[in-house]
């Protein structure tokens, strides 16, 4: 094995057309072609989608788990934030 | 030579190639150059195994003699085998593996797309299902093509001595006899003659690009189509059919 396997990718996979795209894991590749064959190789031989996306894993940005007080916190004792005090009509099934 | 003879030998030819080239390429299974590309090799070699089991079922039942299309891999003998001269050869490093697959993938690109096309609805079913497959392989084998030919100066050299060491097996291939005769009379196979242009333009462009040359002068070899081989084939085989073999009817 090499020691250099190339840089890391993303791989997200729309299991459906209209579905958004879930991200499922990720690949090594050299160059953009290389990431896009290898994901689909890794994640979709087995008819788990219909696109695929891959993005370089240093282009992501992400909050860090220090983040998870003043990222996430302030969103519990705020019942108002939610629209839990609507009537919602019969028939609409996704809120 | 009958027509029913005459397509049992077509079917095997095709068979062949899938099944000698896949097997060569299961040889880099654990051994990939990266973990992802192991993988991908693999799941080639599976694509290409798995249309050669499909078109030895149907040589199988076109021969009508109780061979199965286990007894067609793991039984014959090396002259008994139809596969091209290039397919067999071994994989040496992974530029050579990778211009082996390519110069075979752009081959059946426009052999099975032309197939698609046959008479025999079984030969063009297997063409059409086989032929999306074989789309990808170009695809994959052509990047590495891209890849190898402008990477570094090794690569580049190295992607080259390729090419020159397998350039004369390739018009191997394009080898017609009998059986082609009698089955292109009938639209069930097709002439070789009308895709070889298109093979070449396809490989001319790909080499060019990847600042690669087709060798001149080149002494062509030949003798798949009447079961002569080269030296690899042997020692392929009794890999391949040894388990078969040594435990005959052996499942799993």
């Amino acid at each position: 094995m090499s020691d250099n396997q190339g840089i890391l990718w993303e791989v997200f996979v729309q299991t459906k057309p209209g579905l958004p795209h879930k991200h499922c894991g990720s690949v090594h590749g050299h160059d953009k072609e290389m990431a896009l064959q290898n994901a689909r190789d890794l994640y979709t031989r087995r008819n788990e989608g219909t696109n695929l996306w891959i993005i370089p894993a240093s282009e992501i940005v992400a909050s860090s788990p220090e983040d998870i007080g003043s990222f996430f916190d302030p969103a519990n004792d705020k019942v108002y934030r939610h629209p839990t005090f609507y009537k919602i009509a019969d028939g609409i099934t996704h809120m | 030579m009958t027509t029913q003879e005459a397509l049992f030998n077509y079917c095997l030819r095709l068979a062949d190639n899938h099944l000698i080239l896949g097997h060569r390429l299961s040889e880099l299974s654990s051994k990939g150059p990266l973990l992802e590309e192991d993988i991908a090799c693999t799941n080639i070699s599976l694509d290409l195994i798995g249309q050669a089991n499909a078109l030895l079922q149907y040589a199988s039942s076109v021969e009508n003699k109780g061979r199965n299309e286990d007894d067609l891999a793991f039984l014959r003998h090396e002259r008994h085998f139809y596969n091209s001269l290039l397919s067999e050869q071994p994989n040496h490093d992974f530029a050579f593996t990778m211009v082996k697959q390519f110069l075979i993938d752009a081959f059946n690109f426009y052999l099975f797309d032309e197939l698609k096309k046959s008479k025999d609805l079984t030969i063009s079913a297997l063409a059409t299902k086989g032929h999306k497959e074989i789309t990808y392989h170009l695809r994959h084998s052509s990047t590495w093509i891209d890849r190898l030919g402008l990477g570094t100066d090794e690569s580049n050299k190295r992607t080259q001595n390729a090419i020159n060491e397998l350039w004369r097996f390739t018009d191997d291939m394009f080898v017609m006899d009998e059986a082609d005769k009698i089955l292109i009379s009938e639209a069930i196979a097709i002439d070789l003659n009308t895709i070889k242009p298109k093979w070449h333009n396809t490989v001319n462009a790909a080499f060019e690009k990847a600042n690669l040359k087709i060798p001149e002068k080149v002494w062509m070899q030949y003798g798949s189509k009447q079961g002569k081989h080269t030296e690899h084939l042997g020692f392929l085989l009794a890999e391949m059919q040894h388990l078969h073999r040594a435990y005959p009817g052996v499942k799993w």
